[in-house]
């Protein structure tokens, strides 16, 4: 039997210190995993981890363990049916640093892609990236943003819908600010100004009049906007401010103005908290879709150990069946071609009526863990490998 | 056939109403859209059997003109409703759609009404019309409630607000006056298939009438206010504004008119 073997870190186990010794790029995974031989390499900021099929676990997992020598006593090593289950939770983002994370799926798919996968590595990357999707479809585990510069982004859709376009103006280079930046100009926004300490007044204010949305995070111990400067310059426009200052840059009086949002890093951590206390509530649904899928591996695996005996028996039957149809052939030779073909016909579906149940029952007692006694009973009542040995 | 068709038809927008409380991938969200779906496939059914047992036009009593209201309301909910972010517009919608459906069953709108003086082409054009701008205004109105709730969230900063995901506040605003827009056509259509009426026959103007031509002005109002920059939390309240006056008209004025 086919046994599937992961060995790996991740920060559940091992500071950043102990995993970048292990961290691979695309090539380097791509390189290890055909070392490995029948073997995928997921390699990310997270963790690194081996998964590796073949026959002999031990080996397996010794080859697998010495890639990653440097790390030895941060690693994890799990066995078949553990390591679909902990697969299955990472491509869902159970197991990441923020629960829900999207990114992994994306990084399950192009590891398995890199990998040199065989028909078991093959099946399990493609339930979990199944596992993932469903529960991206099916729980709100990843819908929420996780952090404050997602927070202001999402916000800004809140307010202006498609991003495309949008303007932002960004105030003070903090790098709190630049990431909600950054976060803004991947969903479309684009950046008009950004003022620093030598930055005029005067130009901040005369690009409130074009900005949609405002990012300040500056070290001024004085606000840089307050309200009756930003309702003269806005010209009656909508506004989402971003506050990210402590001491804060903007006057709260701006979010009493009409048409005008400010939201400050208080307000924007108090949502990502909620967020993340609702990705937990989520995390419990999404933890019983990937068992069920973990599952759906246990069986299909199980079913591994009676296959090569269903295949002996069938085909041992269907000797049987072409021998006695040869034997047959001087009464049967009168026939017409129509004739044959019905004949044909009903000795196959005698054939295949006989085995079904043996058969169903066979994967049955597999997935019950009585599939080796049943396929060993089955090659010893049909004689089934007796030829060759 | 109608009678039978109006248990299901009301149990369904009943449902509806209550589901969309739920989260949209509960059993009880996904219930809500169907229910929406199912109950208005339903009253399809009954308004078809009530066209076909009346020799013309059936909805031109006032009970019968709710009837197709509703009919046309949740017609229009369903290219917005059923969609993930416009879910909570059935909120605001399918309570009202199943208020109303009763409100035209203890009218007698699901019965067989007597014959109309009117010829069918008047009642199609001028009830046809006015009802379906009326549906639009009504959907129009709805989305400026749900442009207020997510305004209002924002100004509070409620933490929850990822939670119930609503469309952005500049698609329900521009969504409204889209609405309105088409809406308001028809209107003038109907009402000017009315008036033309009217100063044929020589009848005397009603409270209706009245009413229906202030709900034009007070829509119109709506569109231009909106061209001189009242956009947002204003135009969402002129919207709701001239909802009102719709409901006026529909439930409040029209027993002189229909006799």
């Amino acid at each position: 039997m086919t046994h599937l073997v992961l060995v790996g870190t991740s920060h559940h186990h091992a500071p950043v210190e102990v995993r970048e010794r292990v961290a691979l790029d695309r090539d380097q995974a791509a390189a290890l995993a055909e070392r490995l031989g029948e073997a995928v390499v997921l390699s990310t900021c997270n963790r690194t981890e081996l998964y590796v099929a073949a026959e002999d676990g031990d080996a397996a997992e010794a080859r697998a363990v010495a890639a990653l020598a440097d790390v030895e006593p941060a690693l994890y090593r799990l066995r078949d049916q553990a390591a679909a289950l902990h697969l299955f939770r990472v491509a869902a983002g159970l197991d990441s640093l923020v629960p829900g994370e999207g990114e992994i799926l994306g990084q399950v798919r192009v590891a398995h892609e890199i990998g040199t996968p065989g028909f078991l590595l093959d099946r399990v990357f493609r339930q979990a990236l199944h596992a993932g999707r469903k529960v991206r479809a099916q729980t709100a585990i990843g819908e929420s943003p996780a952090s404050v510069s997602s927070a202001a982004a999402a916000l800004a859709e809140q307010v202006f819908g498609d991003l495309d376009g949008c303007r932002i103006l960004l105030i003070g280079t903090g790098k709190v600010g630049e990431q909600a930046a950054r976060n803004l100009r991947t969903r479309g926004a684009e950046i008009v100004l950004t003022a620093n300490t030598k930055t005029s007044r005067e130009d901040i204010v005369g690009e409130l009049a074009r900005a949609d949305v405002v990012v300040s995070s500056t070290s001024s111990r004085e606000l840089v906007l307050d309200a009756p400067t930003v309702e003269r310059a806005r010209k009656g426009r909508q506004l989402l401010f971003i506050d990210l200052a402590v001491p804060r840059d903007l006057d709260p009086a701006i979010h009493e103005l009409d048409g005008c949002y400010l939201y400050d890093i208080d307000d924007l951590e108090a949502i990502v908290s909620e967020t993340l206390a609702g990705r937990r509530g989520e995390a419990a649904r999404a933890e019983a879709i990937v068992a069920a899928e973990a599952e759906k591996f246990r069986e299909w695996h199980a079913s591994l150990d009676v296959v090569p005996a269903i295949a002996s028996l069938r085909a041992r039957a269907e000797e049987i069946r072409e021998a006695e149809l040869r034997k047959a052939d001087g009464v049967l030779g009168r026939l017409d071609e129509t004739q044959r073909r019905a004949v044909e016909s009903l000795t196959s579906q005698i054939v295949n009526k006989l085995l079904h149940l043996p058969t169903v029952r066979m994967k049955q007692a597999a997935v019950s863990a009585d599939g080796v006694i049943y396929a060993e009973a089955v090659r010893h009542l049909f004689g089934l490998g007796e030829d060759e040995r | 056939l109608a009678e039978l068709l109006f248990w299901p038809a009301l149990l369904l927008y009943g449902e509806a109403a209550v589901g969309y409380f739920g989260d949209a991938r509960s059993a009880a969200g996904r219930a809500a859209t169907w229910g929406v779906r199912l109950g208005w496939l339903v009253q399809t059914g009954l308004l078809a059997a009530q066209a076909a047992r009346e020799d013309g036009f059936p909805w031109g009593t006032w009970a019968g003109s709710l009837n197709l209201f509703v009919w046309l309301v949740v017609g229009a909910y369903l290219f917005w409703g059923c969609r993930g972010a416009y879910r909570l517009l059935g909120l605001a919608v399918m309570p009202l759609a199943a208020v109303l459906l009763v409100v035209a069953r203890a009218g007698g709108g699901m019965s067989v009404g007597a014959r109309s003086h009117y010829s069918n082409l008047f009642l199609v054009l001028h009830v046809g019309f006015v009802l379906v701008a009326f549906a639009g205004l009504t959907l129009s109105a709805a989305l400026s409630l749900l442009y207020l709730w997510q305004e209002r969230r924002l100004k509070r900063r409620e933490t929850t607000i990822f939670k119930r995901p609503a469309p952005s506040l500049a698609t329900l605003d521009r969504l409204a006056a889209r609405t309105a827009a088409w809406s308001l056509p028809p209107l003038t259509l109907g009402i000017a298939v009315g008036i033309v009426r009217l100063v044929h026959r020589g009848d005397s103007v009603d409270a209706l009438v009245v009413a229906t031509l202030v709900t034009w002005v007070a829509w119109c109002s709506y569109l231009v206010l909106r061209r001189v920059g009242w956009t947002g939390r204003r135009a969402a309240y002129v919207a709701l504004a001239g909802f009102v006056l719709v409901i006026v008209v529909r439930l409040a004025l029209p027993a002189s008119h229909f006799a």
